[in-house]
């Protein structure tokens, strides 16, 4: 694309709609989330109990403010309101953001790729003119209120959404997904209590249509529903696979959120509708927003600025996934690199840690009750995970000097079980993790992976 | 529309017609994971619970006659039934239910290091309530081991505390408490199995976190390594505290049952991962049978054998643990520690390997997955 026609597309408009909508439901959706969160007892049982955190490298500072987490989470929750009301749109979503990424960063046991999703889609949504349209803000300000905002807005939507999706396959296009139908070989056949699909989850068939469908699936969906011609089938194709998805595993909100996020790449005839059924439901003046106008940005400085920060959103997005490239080692054995990039469903890992504390003055040594420090979700995280170990280990230094071992020693004698191989010793047991520093770095000490996966 | 229809359809046959090759091909037959719960609650469960009653049953006889009259007989009588009491307790504390939970089954009869100042202190005062939580380290097979060997060096100085001591009808009475509640609590347990829960048991046979299976599995693990492992043979060894902990023995006041306790114990987690009937010969399907099905769809490692192979290496190297474990910890505790490595590898096979192969995830962990 030349630079003029380049300039012409971030100048050319489209219906506000499909972003209204999106943004409505975002709200609903993400204030459903977080009553359900609360609902299930887990900011009880995930950011209360616990007597410590694993934090992300860099961001220790953030640690949950014990009951006062309540706050966090119904501030987030008001904010989802305010988001799909359209009402200081800016400031919500901005909240929002923060709420969300805060609530995200207090303990990263609970990482999953739709929350983070969820993290960076609403940070785009800070950028976006979702409140032109079909909201408190453009009825209280006509000046904002707008019936046409540029095409890119909405695109940039499509394109996060495409890139999780395609990220996604391309991740699947390895010997264990491919040819192994691991994990999917021990997911799907514990689900034999599924009513008419349990037994045929028992099937290798099964679960080699389920690995090739799912990766063919993750890498066309994106032009599927880009391509007018197809996007109706592709949509079925979108609703039938998370509802599967669904069924066979435990992942809460998030196929609820795709489908809906995929309404957003159909022509905003479809988006005027549901507008016009929600309006007629709660008797809004739909009419009232179609004024002809054409959203502008303040003042061109702060188009410049969204534009920039877009840009370099989506740049990074791009990127980041391969940071894995940059680390020797099998990817799924070290898992250093994996997060952040759309690896979703490739690994079932089983692991024991075993933590040893050795007093050099005394010669002391005795293990470690993990149980007496982190919950069973904790130890089960930490158990399979390098980064987690070491903060782990760090923490009982720590723990053990208060308790008046001057400079204790503490080693690690773990086992880790990878799709399905057996397992294997996984941490070098002679290192001692106190003389370890946290940082990004390739992990010496983890022990090689005795076997191959060929893939991406 | 159509033409996706007639895509997807021969998309499907394709990998349909290239999985059909597969010389591994699919296994026909699906396990029946009910039998197995039909085998446990049957076969293994109930028969070691109705025995155990039975031994509780005459526990609490012996009790009452060596309360009415505390002679050497009565206290030898008592003592061979608390053993076998002890022993027969080993095939049934694994298995955890609602009941079980509730009235603290497990914590109420065998909570070891037993606390002989609070169990005096109860016998002093008189007005002990053995249903409070805070009691559990004064009640049980523990105390009874205590009281009935530990009060004094020998028997004729610890007959004399149900005899002539002046509160002698305080311990007499403390002993028949502690006989009535182990059998009452056994009969609870016991008689929840047979009015209902069994049905529930084996019907609950689903998939999921609170089905039969993943519970008892993660109750069997949970018990395998903290009861067994850590409770009868590394919290003595002092693999937790650094310094060797010989009163943590489980029985150490009559501490030559020492061994005996947590051999039972071995061979009872044993039976159970082998479906083996209780005090038969025969064996039902269980979580071997299970992984060996697992295993035809996936081709991996015989873990079945594996994990009866580290069974079998624990128990070859706890034959030469002393009787008393207390004197093994004291003379050479080298041995304990090369046991405690020895089940500790099953440690690994059970809760990394069985349970990945399974896909029975450690504990309920109640959140989310992506």
């Amino acid at each position: 694309m030349s630079t003029a026609s380049f300039s012409t597309y971030l100048n050319s408009y489209s219906k506000a709609a499909p972003l209204a909508v999106f943004r409505v439901f975002f709200g609903v959706l993400m204030l459903i989330s977080i009553v359900r969160f609360a609902l299930n007892g887990w900011i009880q049982k995930l950011y209360i109990e616990p007597d410590f955190f694993f934090s992300y490298y860099g961001f220790e500072w953030v640690q949950p403010p014990g009951e006062w987490t309540y706050l966090v989470f119904a501030v987030c929750g008001l904010s989802a309101i305010f988001i799909s009301l359209g009402f200081k749109y800016r400031l919500a979503i901005i909240t929002f953001f923060l709420s969300f990424t805060f609530i995200e960063l207090m303990d990263k046991t609970t990482y999953l790729n739709h929350y983070y999703f969820i993290s960076i889609l609403s940070f785009l949504m800070i950028f976006l003119p979702a409140n032109t349209y079909f909201s408190v803000d453009a009825t209280r300000n006509p000046k904002l209120k707008a019936e046409f905002i540029p095409v890119w807005t909405i695109d940039v939507i499509k394109l996060l959404l495409c890139i999780v999706y395609f990220y996604a396959g391309l991740a699947k296009l390895n010997s264990d997904w491919l040819f192994q139908a691991m994990p999917l070989k021990i997911w799907l056949p514990a689900k034999y209590s599924i009513p008419l699909l349990g037994d045929l989850l028992q099937q290798s068939w099964i679960h080699f249509a389920f690995a090739w469908g799912g990766a063919l699936y993750d890498l066309s969906i994106p032009f599927l529903l880009l391509i007018k011609r197809t996007r109706t089938f592709a949509f079925v194709l979108v609703v039938i696979f998370h509802i599967l998805t669904r069924i066979l595993f435990p992942i809460g909100m998030f196929p609820y959120i795709m489908i809906i996020s995929a309404l957003v790449f159909f022509d905003s005839g479809l988006h005027t509708r549901i507008l016009d059924r929600i309006s007629t439901l709660f008797k809004i003046d739909l009419n009232a927003f179609n004024n002809s106008e054409r959203y502008s940005f303040e003042n061109s400085i702060t188009k410049k600025f969204s534009l920039s920060i877009v840009g370099a959103f989506f740049i990074f997005q791009l990127a980041f996934p391969f940071r894995n490239l940059l680390y020797p080692g099998e990817l799924f054995w070290t898992e250093e690199g994996y997060r952040f990039s759309w690896r979703v469903m490739l690994i079932e890992k089983a692991g024991y840690a075993n933590f040893k504390v050795v007093d050099p003055e005394t010669q002391k040594r005795f293990y470690v009750d993990n149980t007496k420090f982190l919950t069973r979700f904790q130890e089960k995280q930490m158990s399979t995970q390098p980064d987690f170990i070491l903060e782990y280990a760090h923490h009982l230094e720590q723990h053990y000097q208060n308790e008046g071992i001057e400079n204790p020693e503490i080693y690690v004698e773990s086992f880790v079980a990878l799709n399905g191989r057996r397992s294997s010793p996984y941490v070098d047991p002679e290192v001692d993790l106190t003389t370890v520093k946290r940082n990004l770095k390739p992990k010496k000490w983890i022990l090689p992976f005795n076997d191959e996966i060929k893939g991406l | 529309m159509k033409r996706y229809l007639l895509l997807f359809l021969s998309v499907s046959l394709l990998i349909l017609s290239c999985t059909e090759t597969n010389p591994s091909g699919p296994n026909p037959d699906d396990f029946d994971r009910k039998a197995i719960l039909e085998n446990w609650a049957d076969n293994i469960i109930i028969p070691a619970l109705t025995d155990f009653a039975e031994k509780t049953e005459s526990l609490k006889t012996a009790g009452n006659n060596f309360a009415e009259d505390p002679n050497q007989q009565a206290l030898e009588t008592l003592r061979d039934e608390w053993k076998a009491g002890y022993l027969a307790l080993q095939h049934v504390s694994m298995f955890e239910t609602p009941k079980t939970m509730e009235v603290r089954f497990r914590n109420n009869l065998n909570i070891y290091p037993v606390d002989t100042t609070e169990v005096k202190e109860n016998i002093e005062q008189g007005d002990y309530n053995l249903n409070l939580p805070s009691k559990i380290d004064q009640q049980g097979f523990p105390a009874l081991d205590y009281l009935l060997y530990g009060l004094a060096d020998n028997d004729a100085e610890i007959l004399s505390f149900y005899n002539s001591a002046e509160n002698s009808s305080d311990y007499r009475n403390y002993v028949l408490d502690l006989v009535t509640r182990i059998d009452s609590l056994t009969d609870i347990v016991l008689n929840t199995w047979n009015s209902g829960y069994r049905d529930d048991f084996v019907t609950n046979s689903g998939n999921g976190a609170n089905s039969s299976i993943d519970m008892m599995v993660n109750d069997f693990i949970f018990y395998y390594e903290k009861n067994l492992r850590a409770g009868k043979i590394g919290i003595p060894a002092g693999v937790f505290s650094g310094t060797p902990l010989p009163q943590n023995v489980e029985g150490v006041y009559s501490s030559e049952f020492s061994k005996e306790l947590f051999l039972e114990s071995l061979t009872a987690t044993q039976n159970f991962f082998k479906g083996k009937h209780f005090n038969s010969e025969t064996t039902g399907l269980s979580l071997s049978d299970y992984l060996d099905f697992l295993n035809t769809i996936k081709n991996g490692t015989d873990l079945t054998q594996l994990i009866n192979q580290q069974f079998e290496e624990s128990r070859s190297k706890a034959q030469n643990l002393n009787s008393s474990l207390t004197d093994q910890v004291e003379t050479d505790n080298s041995l304990m520690l090369q046991t405690y490595d020895e089940l500790q590898k099953n440690v690994i096979l059970l809760k990394v390997d069985m349970l990945q192969a399974l896909n029975i995830n450690v504990d309920y962990v109640d959140a989310d997955g992506d």
